[in-house]
């Protein structure tokens, strides 16, 4: 890793400098282009008390689910949890705290974050418990409500190819939220598929300018497949 | 007899127009899929970033990194295109989709709509479903007319925390189609074999029943 050289060679270099406390945001919807390694690693290192900021919180054994074993997860802010058991006892035992946050204002305050926008209003959630204790506005007729931008101490980005520069280019629907988390994190690391040299890459198709990127590892990976869903 | 869900899906597909951009939420809204009418074209969003949905795959088509909404394996029509999260909700809250089918647990006369939390019960997350009610003009809500326990599921004003406030319009229930107009359910057509009364007795909303509902065919 020098200059524009994003590359690292061990997960524990791609994850340096993660310690108790900090938010993680971290890309992925359901179990499809998860950051699998980068999620191991921060249960390997045992760090505590993070808040994770992704749109759904894995389920058991697999994805951010794993962070649940060890209690290493404090704060949730996710659109929709509960796929895991785990999840729900240390909610209901108050170990765990969650907000939830409408899937596209999720989306929405990281895109906000990673661009320097610290708020927007919105009509989603106007007049809805998500509502409660924010500013609403009346633009042109109708209700919004005022949300903040979210950014990260670190982003975890799952993406298919990247060049030493940190270009990420994602595969199909894995894309999701990793795009956004990765231009709100103040350390952006970048698992991907295969790592290919500068110039291999179409500048045109890049869907993350390796500008928001600060480290990118190869990695391989399991994809597991939450609903298998087959036509005969 | 009240509509199957596969009727309740037939139903609702016959307001689609050939050109739209559909989003379908999850259960019955899904079966819709099956039933565009012939010569008709549509645009399946799913909000995880997927314009343009198409089958679900063959055993060898399966790819972990092509997925709906639901989280199924699916795979992507021939003109359709992916993205982001953000965009995709930007396509929702900036209202370019054409029609939103979603399911609910409750609907009230000011269109109202509760469909995602029950106090006492364990909160899963109202995933994108805020932002698809808050995001569009035209939404069709398919839900049973009354629960298992014989509640109305047609209200005065819901009684479960909204999903959206005011922005419901169209309702398909296993019994009627209605409109909300005025702060009152308009009875616009009825399931084959179910009478006024029936939808009456079972609507605790404000009904107007105009003098001839005609009933539905399949």
């Amino acid at each position: 890793m020098a200059g524009l050289d994003k590359r690292v060679y061990s997960y524990e270099d791609a994850l340096a400098g993660l310690t108790d406390g900090m938010t993680v945001l971290a890309g992925g919807f359901g179990l499809c282009g998860i950051p699998e390694n980068l999620i191991g690693e921060i249960r390997r290192r045992g760090v505590r008390d993070l808040t994770v900021v992704s749109n759904n919180c894995g389920v058991d054994g697999f994805g951010l689910g794993v962070l649940l074993e060890d209690r290493q997860i404090r704060k949730m802010i996710a659109s929709y949890v509960g796929e895991n058991a785990l999840f729900e006892q240390q909610l209901l035992n108050g170990e765990l705290e969650v907000e939830l946050t409408p899937q596209g204002t999720l989306a929405e305050k990281l895109r906000a974050g990673g661009a320097g926008i610290p708020a927007f209003f919105t009509a989603t959630g106007y007049g809805t418990p998500v509502a409660e204790g924010k500013e609403v506005r009346e633009f042109d007729g109708r209700q919004y409500i005022l949300e903040r931008a979210i950014t990260g101490d670190f982003a975890i980005v799952k993406g298919w190819k990247a060049d030493h520069f940190g270009n990420v280019i994602y595969r199909h629907t894995a894309q999701n939220f990793n795009p956004l988390a990765a231009t709100a994190g103040r350390i952006t690391v970048v698992e991907v598929e295969e790592i290919v040299a500068p110039g291999e890459l179409d500048p045109a198709q890049i869907h993350t300018p390796g500008i928001y990127v600060n480290r990118v590892i190869q990695g391989s990976f399991e994809k597991r497949i939450e609903k298998r869903t087959v036509r005969a | 007899m009240a509509l199957t869900r596969e009727q309740m899906a037939q139903r609702v597909a016959r307001e689609l127009k050939d050109g739209y951009y559909v989003n379908l939420g999850i259960g019955i809204p899904t079966l819709v899929a099956n039933y565009v009418p012939e010569g008709i074209d549509v645009m399946l969003q799913s909000e995880n970033g997927l314009l343009g949905m198409g089958a679900f795959p063959t055993d060898a088509e399966v790819d972990a990194d092509m997925i709906n909404a639901g989280k199924q394996t699916v795979t992507a029509r021939a003109g359709a295109s992916i993205f982001d999260s953000a965009e995709s909700f930007a396509m929702i809250r900036g209202g370019h989709v054409d029609l939103t089918v979603l399911g609910a647990f409750e609907v009230d006369v000011q269109g109202n709509i509760a469909s995602w939390m029950i106090p006492g019960k364990l909160v899963k997350g109202m995933g994108g479903a805020m932002d698809l009610v808050a995001g569009a003009d035209n939404i069709i809500v398919t839900m049973t007319h009354a629960s298992k326990d014989g509640e109305s599921k047609l209200l005065d004003s819901c009684t479960l925390p909204l999903t959206g406030a005011g922005c419901i319009r169209k309702v398909l229930t296993d019994l009627a189609y209605l409109e909300i107009e005025g702060g009152a359910f308009i009875l616009r057509e009825r399931a084959p074999g179910v009478s006024v009364e029936e939808i009456v007795t079972k609507t605790a909303g404000r009904l107007i029943v105009p003098e001839h509902v005609p009933e539905m065919s399949f």
